[in-house]
Parts: C-alpha cells; sequence; structure tokens
C-alpha cells in the first residue's frame, strides 16, 4: 500500500482525535486539590493565645514534642515561647533557649544580667502556625506535598516532600523547619490528628493556665470564636499578607 | 535505617541575639552554586548566539567553543539542586505532580526545553562533522576505530547527506535554535532570580529587579568563564606546539588573538555595566524608601558584610576588572586576569544574596552567620561544604574533557 503524505496526516489526524475524546473525560487533578478534599468544611480551626496568662512554664513546648516525636533535645521545635523584656532605656530584649521548652529559669537574657529594677516590662509570646488563610508555604510548594485542608489546617505529606526547603524560607514566621530524622519539611498542624477526633490539642491540654485555646471560626457559639470576635484581638505580621489564624490577646509593638 | 539524626543547617549555623529557634541557613553552599552554574549555561549560551544569530563575525571562533561548553555545564546546573534536596530520591517528583504555583516547579521543564534546544543546535552545528568522520572511519581496521565509527554513525540519526543544500539547511536550523535559544537562557535563568525575588518572607530577596539582575550577572559569568577557557586552552596548545618544536621554536600558528578576545570583552563589559547599575538602584531604592527591614539589612549590608559586599564584590570582582578591561592597550594576560576577577565577583555576589539573605532573622533582633564546612564529618557537611561545591565546579571541565574528544569545540589548525 502506498502511503502518501496527505493519507499519514489525515490518519494521524483521526488518531490523535479518537484517543482524545475518552481523556477528555478525565479532570487533571493537582495534588493539593486531591489532598484539599480532606477535612471538614464546616469546621475553620483556629486559635486564640492569651499572652496575659502565659508564664512561660514551657510544659506546652514539652508536650508537643512528646506528642508529635520531634526530636527532644534537637533544637527545633513545632511551638516555642518566647519571653520579651523591656527596659527602661527603651531595648526590647528577647530569648526562647530550647524554644521554652524547660521554662525561663535563667534571669539573664544573651548572658546580659537585667536587673529586675532596669525592666519596665516583661513577657511571654506563644508562637506555634498560624495556619494562614493565604498560606505563603502552600504557593511555594513544587509538588504539592503541603497542602490547606477544608478545615483551614495546613500540612504535609511526608511521603512525597522533596525537602528542597522553600516553604521553610516562604514562611514568614519561621515555623516550619527540616524533621531531623524523617528529612522533610515538618510543622505545627494544630495536632491535626487530634482534633479530628474531637480531642484538644497536645499544647493546649498541656497549658496550666488556658494561655492556648483552639476554636471553630465557623462556630459562632464557639467560646474562643465568641471570644475573638467580641474581644480586641492581634495577629502577627499581618503586612504579609498571609491572613494568620492565630489571634493573641495582648500581643505588644515589641513583638516580633 | 539507623541514620544518625542530624539537624540541618545546625552545622553551619552560628546564631546572635534573638533568632527564632526552628531558623538556620537552610539554604547554603549549593544554592550559591545553583544561580552560578545555570548563569553560566545562559552565558556560554548567549554568547554563542550573538555569532549564530546576529552574525557576529568577530565571534565566529568562540561561537562554536561557547556552545559545546554550555553543553558541558548544562547537566552541571541541576547537580547543586540534587546536592541539597533532603529526598534526593524524589528529584522526579516536581515533573510528575507539578504545583505550578509554585516558582519551582517549571524548573525542570524549562531545563529540559532548554537542554534539547542546545542538544539540537549541537547536532545541526556538527552533523557535517559526523558524517565527514563516519566516511573517513568506514572500514578502517582496529576495535577502537569501528567503536569510533558506530558512535559518530549513531550520531549522524541516518542524515548522511552533507551536500550543499542539506549543509544549508543546517545552518538555518541553527540560526532559528539559537534564537529561540536565546529568551529561554534567559527564561531559565530570570526564572533563578525569580526564585529569590518572590520570597516575600525575606526582605534581602524580595525585588521586582531580582530576575533581571540575574540575567545580566548570568550573561557576564557566562562569557566571562567562556572567553577564559577559551584563552586558556589556546595558551597550552600554543605551549604544546613550541615545546614539540624544540626549545627555540617560533610562536605557533593559532593562538589567542587579542581581537577575537577584545570584541567579547565589549559584550561583556556592557552586560557588566547593566548589572552593577541595577544592582546599586535596588541597593539605594531600600535605602532610600527605608521599610521596616532597613535596620537590619543596613546593619549586614554596612557592617557584617560589608567586606563581601563592597569590597569583594563591587570593589575586587566589579570595580577592578572594569578598569582592567578599559585601559588601553589590552593585552591577553590583563584580560585574563579581568575575567578571573569577574567570575569571582559574581560569584561573590550569589553568595551575598543567598547566605547575605540568610544573615538575618525574620525577626530582624538577630544574626545567623554561615560557617562553610570545609572538611567533612558526615554527609551533609560533605554535600553541603566545600568539597560539594568544589565538585560542581570541577564538573564541567571534566564533562568537556569528555565532549571534545567527540566533538571538538576549537579548530586547531588552520582558520
Amino acid at each position: 500500500m502506498k502511503q502518501s503524505r496527505r493519507r499519514f496526516i489525515k490518519a494521524a489526524a483521526a488518531g490523535t482525535l479518537a484517543a482524545a475524546i475518552p481523556l477528555s473525560r478525565l479532570k487533571f487533578l493537582s495534588p493539593a486539590e486531591v489532598k484539599a478534599a480532606t477535612g471538614d468544611a464546616s469546621i475553620r480551626w483556629i486559635f486564640l493565645v492569651d499572652t496575659q496568662k502565659c508564664v512561660g512554664c514551657g510544659f506546652c513546648v514539652k508536650a508537643c514534642k512528646i506528642e508529635n516525636e520531634v526530636p527532644y533535645d534537637a533544637p527545633i521545635t513545632r511551638t516555642w515561647v518566647e519571653r520579651y523584656v523591656v527596659t527602661a532605656d527603651g531595648a526590647t530584649h528577647i530569648d526562647s533557649p530550647l524554644g521554652g521548652r524547660d521554662g525561663f529559669i535563667d534571669g539573664r537574657i544573651d548572658g546580659r544580667d537585667i536587673k529586675p529594677g532596669e525592666i519596665s516590662k516583661a513577657f511571654f509570646v506563644p508562637k506555634l502556625c498560624n495556619q494562614c488563610d493565604n498560606p505563603p508555604c502552600v504557593q511555594v510548594c513544587p509538588v504539592g506535598a503541603t497542602y490547606q485542608t477544608l478545615d483551614g489546617v495546613v500540612l504535609v505529606d511526608r511521603s512525597w516532600c522533596i525537602g528542597c526547603g522553600y516553604c521553610i524560607m516562604a514562611c514568614p514566621y519561621g515555623v516550619r523547619f527540616f524533621h531531623p530524622v524523617h528529612k522533610v519539611a515538618e510543622k505545627c498542624n494544630f495536632c491535626y490528628h487530634r482534633i479530628s477526633m474531637g480531642l484538644k490539642t497536645a499544647c493546649e491540654q498541656a497549658c496550666p493556665f488556658g494561655a492556648r485555646q483552639l476554636g471553630n471560626l465557623h462556630d459562632p457559639a464557639d467560646p474562643v470564636t465568641r471570644r475573638i470576635m467580641t474581644e480586641r484581638v492581634a495577629v502577627l505580621k499581618d503586612e504579609y499578607g498571609t491572613k494568620p489564624q492565630v489571634f493573641y490577646i495582648g500581643l505588644d509593638e515589641a513583638v516580633r | 535505617m539507623s541514620e544518625p539524626m542530624v539537624v540541618h543547617g545546625l552545622d553551619w549555623t552560628i546564631k546572635e541575639l534573638f533568632v527564632y529557634p526552628n531558623e538556620f541557613i537552610y539554604w547554603a553552599i549549593q544554592i550559591v552554586m545553583y544561580p552560578y552554574m545555570t548563569g553560566l549555561v545562559a552565558g556560554a549560551f548567549v554568547l554563542s548566539s550573538l555569532y549564530h544569530v546576529f552574525g557576529q563575525q568577530d565571534l565566529k571562533e568562540m561561537a562554536r567553543f561557547s556552545l559545546v561548553f554550555s553543553l558541558a555545564l548544562l547537566p552541571v546546573a541541576a547537580m547543586p539542586l540534587l546536592l541539597h534536596l533532603q529526598q534526593p530520591l524524589r528529584a522526579i517528583n516536581p515533573l510528575l505532580t507539578p504545583h505550578f504555583t509554585s516558582a519551582i516547579a517549571a524548573f525542570g521543564f524549562v531545563f529540559s526545553a532548554y537542554a534539547m534546544i542546545v542538544l539540537s543546535e549541537i547536532w545541526f552545528v556538527y552533523r557535517k562533522y559526523f558524517v565527514e568522520q563516519a566516511n573517513a572511519l568506514r572500514g578502517m581496521p582496529g576495535l577502537v576505530n569501528s567503536g569510533k565509527h558506530l558512535l559518530y554513525n549513531l550520531l549522524t540519526l541516518g542524515a548522511h547527506d552533507s551536500g550543499d543544500s542539506a549543509v544549508a539547511k543546517d545552518k538555518k536550523a541553527v540560526k532559528i535554535l539559537a534564537a529561540t535559544g536565546i529568551p529561554v537562557a534567559c527564561f531559565l535563568h530570570g526564572y533563578a532570580g525569580f526564585i529569590f525575588g518572590s520570597v516575600k518572607a525575606n526582605a534581602l530577596w524580595m525585588s521586582p529587579l531580582m530576575p533581571v539582575i540575574f540575567i545580566m550577572s548570568a550573561v557576564v559569568s557566562g562569557i566571562a568563564l567562556c572567553m577564559l577557557t577559551y584563552i586558556c586552552i589556546l595558551k597550552w596548545s600554543q605551549f604544546r606546539t613550541a615545546r614539540n618544536k624544540g626549545a627555540g621554536g617560533q610562536a605557533a600558528a593559532g593562538g589567542v588573538q587579542i581581537e577575537t578576545i577584545n570584541k567579547a570583552a565589549r559584550y561583556l563589559l556592557g552586560f557588566l555595566l547593566a548589572a552593577i547599575s541595577l544592582e546599586l538602584l535596588d541597593l539605594i531604592f531600600r535605602g532610600y524608601t527605608a521599610m521596616k527591614s532597613w535596620d537590619i539589612l543596613r546593619s549586614i549590608m554596612y557592617g557584617k558584610d560589608f567586606i563581601n559586599i563592597f569590597v569583594l564584590q563591587y570593589g575586587l570582582g566589579n570595580l577592578v576588572p572594569l578598569i582592567l578591561l578599559l585601559l588601553p592597550r589590552a593585552t591577553v594576560n590583563r584580560t585574563a586576569i579581568a575575567l578571573i576577577l569577574v567570575l569571582y565577583g559574581i560569584f561573590m555576589m550569589r553568595w551575598n544574596v543567598v547566605i547575605g539573605g540568610q544573615a538575618f532573622s525574620l525577626s530582624f533582633s538577630g544574626y545567623m552567620h554561615y560557617q562553610l564546612p570545609i572538611i567533612p564529618h558526615n554527609l551533609e557537611t560533605f554535600k553541603e561544604g566545600l568539597c560539594g561545591a568544589l565538585t560542581v565546579a570541577a564538573m564541567p571541565f571534566i564533562l568537556f574533557y569528555g565532549l571534545n574528544k567527540i566533538i571538538p569545540a576549537i579548530k586547531q589548525t588552520g582558520h
């Protein structure tokens, strides 16, 4: 059989078309879309930190490390507590040794002994992932290994993360790090395994003073939601446009 | 797997004042090498295209060489990324599930597209040579010869026509490919700039000028490396010829021609000036607008990294070579020194962007110092230390040596 160019092109076009029709019934989903199908859309997990109540005991950090199997003595942590000491000369001194895991038992900050008389104000600020509404870490993940669930929590797929560290660079809050054992990006996820079962987060449960509280923004009867709606709250670094969902009561302008 | 627990970054980060607990220098020397190597690739290609597309006849000799060199550099551009990844075995994932809101996701695609352009352009440039070799080696005795014959026969891909009309078609294809290659090469590298420039969390990186600065400095470094390697190879062959002819032998034919070097140097100067102007514009703008981050940036630029930025990068790496190249009565040796300094300056620019961008805490209240691991004590300090960087830096020359055996980049006899 003689194969003319015209016939070849015709057959190729028909073949392509025939193959394309059944393929068009398939939908191309990004991994983020697939994973986002997890979670409950009637819930939007949020967090309330009452800095007035925090005494810097570090129980939350201890509990978090144990619950989430983050190596206990490694200098990385999903949640941490910062100590701020503002002296009379207007200078701010900040520290968070081991993320505040063992509490703040040393009066010195960065080797500097600050006398009680010099202090004009001092307080503790617990930090954790803000589970942003516009998470830059999810935006920059090249493989879609980090994704946001329908209930607002940002998770990491340990089996798919390539460990490039772009998400770590993209987070303005410094909540991400490489897990020393799994060698992938790691972060606070509001103890997703616990809250999905109706339990409290490990840090909330460990806090003796109720400084940390988890809530559901979509439930108007939720006491945490009510406090956020009726009291004066602030978020960290809103200038980055990330829309953080961890709200603070008593946040000072010195807080970084 | 009982691998020892390693906190990434702990080995080479020294913290000062208040730094968030999870902050370390996560992007270390390999991420300095990555834009440096992609820059060299892009620059080498642009240099070769100046001849193929814009018909700059004076660059003819360098064009062929820099095209082959850009192929040697190409696989090396991806190497730092592989050495950097915590999960290098998953390096294929961005191609399987690309998440296109990420600036890194398209790297594999752009890179492969670019690789295909370079490969096909080389094929068209060397097709006639492949045919000639295949014909010349046909029926020659010996295992090596028959192996070479098989190789060249394969490389022709069955296109054995070396008639004038076929060669003319080759030339046309080269021109088209070189022309498409320029925007792709610029994209490949401007894109590396975008990866940094779009990180809004990083006060030093975030700038829309970043991709443009990266392209300009890429072309500068690429041209500089090509010129330098070209000079070295010609000097070496000149030296070898002189030695073979005996101690009193006259200067060998085919030495370095200062005219060719000067023409290439002129393009280098243009791009260098553009790169410096843009960088200074960025610096001045930051100082003038003095946003929240300026206090800490200023303390880095004018304080901690002053030597790195102003003395080594702008002074030794930009200003000195600029003077050396602009002074009248250029000599090959002086140009070579200027080229080494230019390459050093661009490297320092990459260093100051990547490491400098992590020299301060996101809290703006503390600093991080990077200590380059010299002697490795585990895999991590090898990969992300001096040894890893030197491995990457040596690779293009090793590859070029091999490539040059198959596709000679420099004509040794006659011009």
